[in-house]
């Protein structure tokens, strides 16, 4: 199941920053909430965290750009992520990865042209003892080889 | 009669097919007009054997696994005429994988349902907790340092003396944290206890809350684990409506609360001064020491910062097992470590065992080489910051300074087993571009090191003055070693200089000595 999002709303938005002031250190809970709800994290919304948590643009837009996981525009209707770390390499997770790009036509951390499908790269979720391992849209997939791989790019596509 | 069925909800039981096969069994059994119960539980940590599921006997609990979709029929019918199945184990107890642990830390894991506390107290869950109740400070502190528990995370201080600083720091607020951000490749008992026995762990931060003085706690666990940021909120929740977590904790006048705070992808802020950063909601550049996090921590107040696994050791040892824990073990590692058995391993999974156990024992007997058949050419032990050991060093023990004075470490105890089809050159190169990645690049030895490092293997790859470039990477591992600020560019060259120690011959042609003229 695609995820579904809406779209960017600044009083939305907004409403889901003030949700989250009064917490100690709230920056990073409100780019989460804002990312579940639109997506990504819209531009617009740096200057009004900064405004709502009393810190500069360039501290908020510092935090933002620091993490991998923080979307600067929408991703591809699914997201693939395939685990690259050592315990999957040793199972062969290299050419799988490879027979996914291959398969989508496109290089890890790119969404095709249709903007169907993202593939990333994930380094560990945890499926160490059942690799090589991958995250469609939030759903954990172990023990990965060849048909079960095309069967994902295929289920992403779709 | 109602069958009670026990179903892993583990995310690593879940990615191999355990939620197909617990609604397999609910449709099998209506149709047959059986009436059964459905547990989901954490994971045994066999998983080679996963989706393994379980009956309830009166001789004990029976497992089967791997079960698919398509067994679910025929598994209930051997469990409700306690009949022969191809996938039948037998009494899980009795499995000799399992058997052969001393499961103290995971002790409940993968048998209670990690949504109740009532099942969780059933199984001796909060005994640590009331007996701290009754108990001072001191003599709490008194009982972690006896248990010789050191932290889990990799770095190995004792935790009663950190405990015993904070305690002795006056504040008018402290905290406790919880790094949840296990990071390192080869490494999940962090999830699983977090999926399989959450209360463990918040029992143990209570405990760390009561004993120094703070009120307030936050578990910081990495987005990579939505299963275990679900599992530790519903068990916060429901410890909360037990009263086990708010004002007045179990009826006494300590009060303490926590809260779930979810990473973004910055494996760097596994260190725990870029952790309390990012929980400031900064970004996650690390802090440099003094001050310790124990004298200024979280928002600058004394902080606990521990590991999940060292939380979640606490509890037995409160209740009553401080002697019993540290009687475990050798040298200076006390008690049991939970190790992690992953990537191309026949029996891989959780086996937690006293320290001092051998590499070789380890691979070899527990593991039973690799699932695809090749023999085991190197393995990686501490995640992507650990040494790779080759077969010559297995007779090394599972032990802090043992894995030390062999240029390695622990770690987290995860330990990756590579065949002999790795590439140790890339190995080495994956170990460098992960550290520029992932470098928060605050120094530059990290910073600069890591990517001079991988654009320096590529040389050697392409065979350009291999002897000179493996001069130029010694010498850049020597300066991320001792110029780095934190384990991320510090602890790279391990994997790197380990690859290069034990596996030249990958590297190209060794140097060949100028001969003299005859």
């Amino acid at each position: 199941m695609a995820p579904v999002y809406e779209p960017w709303d600044a009083t939305r938005g907004a409403e889901i920053i003030a949700e989250h002031t009064h917490l100690e250190g709230a920056t990073l809970v409100i780019l989460h909430a804002l990312q579940e709800a639109f997506g990504y994290v819209p531009e617009p919304a740096i200057p009004m965290i900064a405004h709502a948590l009393n810190l500069s643009r360039a501290e908020v837009h510092g935090v933002f750009t620091f993490y991998h996981d923080f979307r600067h525009e929408p991703a591809g209707r699914h997201v693939l992520k395939l685990c690259r770390a050592e315990a999957c390499q040793a199972a062969g997770g290299d050419t799988l990865a490879a027979r996914a790009e291959a398969k989508l036509g496109i290089a890890m951390g790119n969404t095709t042209a249709d903007d169907r499908v993202t593939l990333e790269p994930i380094y560990c979720l945890g499926l160490c003892a059942t690799a090589p391992s991958a995250m469609l849209d939030g759903r954990v997939v172990g023990r990965l080889d060849e048909a079960r791989i095309d069967a994902l790019v295929a289920e992403a596509q779709r | 009669m109602s069958l009670r069925i026990f179903v892993p909800r583990d995310a690593g039981a879940v990615a191999v097919g355990a939620d197909e096969v617990a609604l397999a069994l609910g449709r099998t059994a209506s149709k047959r007009g059986v009436e059964i119960e459905i547990v989901r539980t954490g994971s045994r940590g066999l998983y080679w054997l996963e989706p393994l599921i379980e009956v309830a006997t009166p001789q004990g609990r029976v497992a089967f696994g791997p079960v698919t979709e398509s067994d679910a029929n025929s598994v209930l019918a051997a469990m409700i005429a306690d009949g022969a199945h191809p996938l039948r184990l037998g009494l899980t107890d009795e499995i000799p994988w399992l058997k052969r642990q001393t499961r103290l830390t995971f002790a409940r894991c993968g048998v209670i349902d990690p949504r109740s506390v009532e099942d969780y107290r059933a199984h001796d869950g909060y005994k640590g907790l009331e007996r701290a109740l009754t108990l001072s400070s001191d003599a709490i502190l008194a009982d972690v340092t006896a248990s010789g528990l050191r932290g889990r995370g990799g770095a190995g201080f004792p935790t009663g003396i950190k405990w015993k600083t904070v305690a002795q720091t006056s504040a008018d607020q402290k905290y406790i944290v919880c790094n949840a951000d296990e990071g390192d490749s080869g490494t999940f008992a962090d999830r699983m206890i977090m999926e399989g026995d959450p209360f463990v762990v918040i029992e143990g931060m209570t405990i760390a809350g009561i004993t120094v003085g703070a009120t307030k706690g936050y578990i910081y666990i990495r987005s990579e684990y939505p299963h275990a940021i679900e599992a530790m909120k519903a068990a916060i929740s429901a410890a909360k409506r037990a009263g086990y977590l708010g004002a007045r904790i179990g009826g006494s006048a300590h009060s303490f609360d926590l809260e779930v705070r979810v990473g973004a992808g910055a494996y760097v802020c596994g260190e725990e001064t870029s952790l309390l950063e990012s929980l400031e909601g900064r970004r996650g550049i690390v802090r440099a020491k003094p001050p310790l996090p124990a004298h200024k921590g979280l928002f600058g107040k004394p902080t606990v910062i521990n590991n999940v696994l060292s939380f979640a050791a606490i509890p037995f040892i409160l209740a009553g097992g401080a002697k019993a824990y540290a009687d475990f073990g050798m040298g200076r590692s006390r008690g049991t470590m939970p190790i992690q058995l992953a990537g191309n391993v026949k029996y891989g999974g959780l086996f937690e065992v006293a320290f001092g156990i051998t590499l070789g024992e380890l691979v070899d007997e527990v593991g039973g080489g690799t699932f695809t058949g090749r023999p085991v050419r190197a393995v990686q032990v501490g995640g992507p910051l650990g040494a790779y050991f080759p077969r010559a060093l297995f007779d090394t023990p599972f032990d802090y300074e043992a894995f030390t004075a062999r240029d390695g470490l622990i770690g987290h105890g995860g330990i990756v087993v590579f065949d002999d089809s790795v590439d140790m050159v890339k190995q080495a190169r994956f170990a460098m571009e992960f550290c520029a990645i992932e470098s928060c690049g605050k120094c530059t030895p990290c910073r600069i090191g890591s990517t001079r490092g991988v654009e320096t293997i590529d040389k050697i790859r392409a065979g350009n003055r291999v002897p000179e470039n493996i001069a130029v990477i010694e010498d850049l591992c020597n300066t991320m070693k001792f110029g780095s600020l934190c384990a991320l560019g510090g602890f790279t060259p391990y994997p790197v200089m380990s690859a290069l120690k034990h596996f030249r011959e990958d590297f190209g042609p060794a140097p060949t000595r100028l001969q003299a003229a005859e």
